[in-house]
């Protein structure tokens, strides 16, 4: 089969409850930069139950049709008949590039369509791009993020990519535009799968085992330079200040400072909040690995060589246990003067 | 029941490095590791081997030298080792890595009836995650990722029990043996290999089986089977971070400017 026999560009509209994710109209935008570079077609595809509202939210997002399957059958996100029904309007519609969000839920599904249709997968990327040869470019941070790779699909069809979320704009949305909705039925019966859903459980109501790190916008994380757990209640205030949560490096979980469910990096929890406050933190590469995507890291150390200064947007040179408190009464004091 | 563990080895991400001048990846000296998210997945098998009586084994597609990393697990106490190691395997991508492991997966599974699989949530070198759904998907097994807590085991009824972790909440989830079983670091706390395991594992034999073994397609494997090709490597340059204020004299007006910045630059707000 020739490549010419794909064509058009697919974003998976990932949903829970029927509310999408926002990382799928992020990838509206980028496939619409695609789609006009190729002179081809921006669809996306709705999958769910009771979903079909979403589609007319991808128009408005810039798609110009939706492909929906909607059915019971989706109601909890399972491996198999999504996998299975996303293969089925692959191999029906032939779409040359299919986008996903590398979240939980993209990234578990991403790689079980490509390895069905035996095609090529690049996960995690961080930028888009079209070559010469009208092959998709996919960037992406490898070995703990040290290193950038640009990966093609030279040959094998759809070319598939996983995208992290914020690494793209979110698009301009635009409730008047319309598209065309392409009804297909669901691939798959429930009595055909293995796997059940028992039980749902947000995370956030849970007791103090569990500390929902990757949804916060605001992470304060303290190092080794934090010295003692009597002087973490210090982040936590700032923290509280600023509505945001507190974090730790390793060293920081060794040195019993901080709780192990607070650990950010390689081997513990990975974020990307919007502000990301690195109190007394040196920034070893594990470390990095776990908050480097965060959009505005904020160096508080006093040792301006300190790796973390290489991926931090702005820096104090400074004891963090100073700069710190000084942070959360200037936060309380500019929110007394609003309130007045 | 036999429970097989996808292991890999790793260069230890602290030395990596480009070489500036042909932007290659530097590999000498570059010590190698058990990658660290495969220990949860050795450590979890072993404690269901304690718990139900499973056999385990564990498998590592790598290099000869890769056989250091098997005997890590077999001193952990996995009962047996597997490498899989052939130069037409190596320049691998996902779907050419997760084709070999699962053809060495099936040639297990005729010896003893395989339960699960179990994998570490990804690799540190290429971090895709996707290893694991690609062996669930080429052997039709259930697939589980993101497992933080195997709640049960039910052999005669072929079923497993497990938690997941998900962005923003948990999910309990009933499935069908066998299952692909990709778990989080949550799960457990690795254990250290007692000496006298450590010095068996020294001396144990570790199996290594070739293409000539698996008997794969030299067009299905290694870089040939690889759908997708590395382009361009590059480093990644970050711009010089901006100091703020004088932190050491004066950290309370360090402390205003940055909060000021974040409130200008929309960052932030009271």
């Amino acid at each position: 089969m020739s490549d010419l026999d794909y064509q058009g560009v697919w974003v998976f509209i990932e949903q829970k409850n029927g509310a999408a994710a926002a990382v799928s109209w992020e990838l509206l935008g980028a496939g619409a930069e695609l789609a006009k570079t190729l002179d081809v077609e921006l669809s996306a595809v709705v999958i769910g139950d009771k979903v079909e509202h979403l589609c007319q939210e991808a128009f408005s997002y810039g798609a110009a049709k939706a492909y929906l399957m909607d059915d019971p059958v989706f109601h909890y996100y399972r491996t198999e008949p999504y996998y299975k029904s996303v293969c089925q309007l692959i191999n029906k519609y032939k779409p040359e590039i299919v986008l996903l969000g590398s979240t939980s839920l993209g990234r578990d599904l991403a790689g079980a369509v490509a390895t069905e249709l035996k095609t090529g997968l690049t996960e995690g990327c961080t930028k888009l791009g079209i070559d010469e040869k009208r092959l998709l470019l996919m960037t992406r941070p490898a070995y703990s993020g040290n290193i950038m790779a640009t990966v093609v699909t030279e040959h094998a069809r759809p070319q598939m990519a996983t995208i992290r979320p914020r690494a793209m704009a979110m698009p301009e949305k635009d409730t008047n535009r319309r598209g065309e909705i392409i009804r297909e039925p669901a691939a798959i019966r429930e009595e055909s799968i293995g796997v059940k859903v028992l039980e749902v459980i947000d995370s956030s109501q849970q007791g103090s085992g569990t500390v929902n790190l990757t949804n916060a916008e605001i992470i304060i994380c303290g190092g080794r330079g934090v010295q003692s757990k009597e002087n973490f209640q210090l982040l936590q205030d700032l923290a509280d200040a600023m509505g945001g949560k507190v974090a730790c490096t390793r060293a920081a979980v060794e040195d019993e400072i901080a709780p192990f469910n607070l650990w950010v990096g390689q081997s513990g929890v990975t974020v990307r909040p919007k502000v990301y406050i690195a109190c007394g933190v040196s920034g070893a590469i594990q470390h990095l690995a776990g908050m480097r995507d965060s959009g505005v890291i904020i160096a508080i150390n006093y040792d301006r060589q300190a790796p973390i200064y290489e991926v931090s947007t702005y820096g104090i040179e400074g004891d963090c246990l100073q700069v710190v408190p000084a942070m959360t009464n200037y936060v309380k004091e500019l929110r007394a003067k609003k309130a007045n | 029941m036999l429970i097989v563990v996808c292991i890999k080895e790793v260069p230890d991400a602290a030395y990596i490095n480009l070489n500036p001048v042909n932007g290659r990846l530097i590999r000498e000296g570059v010590p190698c590791i058990l990658n660290p998210f495969d220990a949860y997945a050795l450590e979890e098998s072993i404690k269901l081997k304690e718990k139900y009586q499973f056999r385990v084994a564990a498998i590592c597609m790598g290099p000869p030298s890769a056989e250091g990393t098997l005997r890590k697990a077999l001193a952990m106490g996995v009962d047996e080792v597997v490498l899989l190691s052939d130069p037409a395997f190596s320049g691998a991508d996902v779907l050419a890595t997760s084709l070999v492991l699962s053809a060495a997966i099936k040639k297990l599974s005729e010896k003893d009836e395989i339960a699960m699989v179990l994998c570490g949530k990804q690799t540190i070198d290429g971090a895709t995650g996707q290893v694991g759904p690609g062996i669930a998907t080429r052997l039709n097994y259930s697939q589980l990722t993101l497992v933080d807590r195997i709640e049960n085991v039910d052999q005669p009824g072929k079923k497993i029990t497990v938690r997941r972790m998900v962005d923003g909440w948990y999910e309990t989830i009933e499935a069908t043996l066998p299952a692909m079983v990709s778990v989080v670091p949550q799960i457990n706390h690795p254990r250290e290999p007692a000496v006298r395991m450590q010095m068996m594992a020294d001396r144990a034999q570790v199996t290594r089986w070739d293409n000539t073994v698996l008997q794969l397609a030299a067009q299905d494997i290694g870089l040939k089977g690889s759908p997708t090709q590395v382009r361009k490597i590059f480093s990644q340059t970050m711009p010089e971070s901006e100091i703020l204020g004088d932190g050491i004299s004066d950290p309370e007006g360090a402390a205003r400017s940055l909060i000021d910045t974040l409130i200008e630059n929309d960052i932030f707000s009271v």
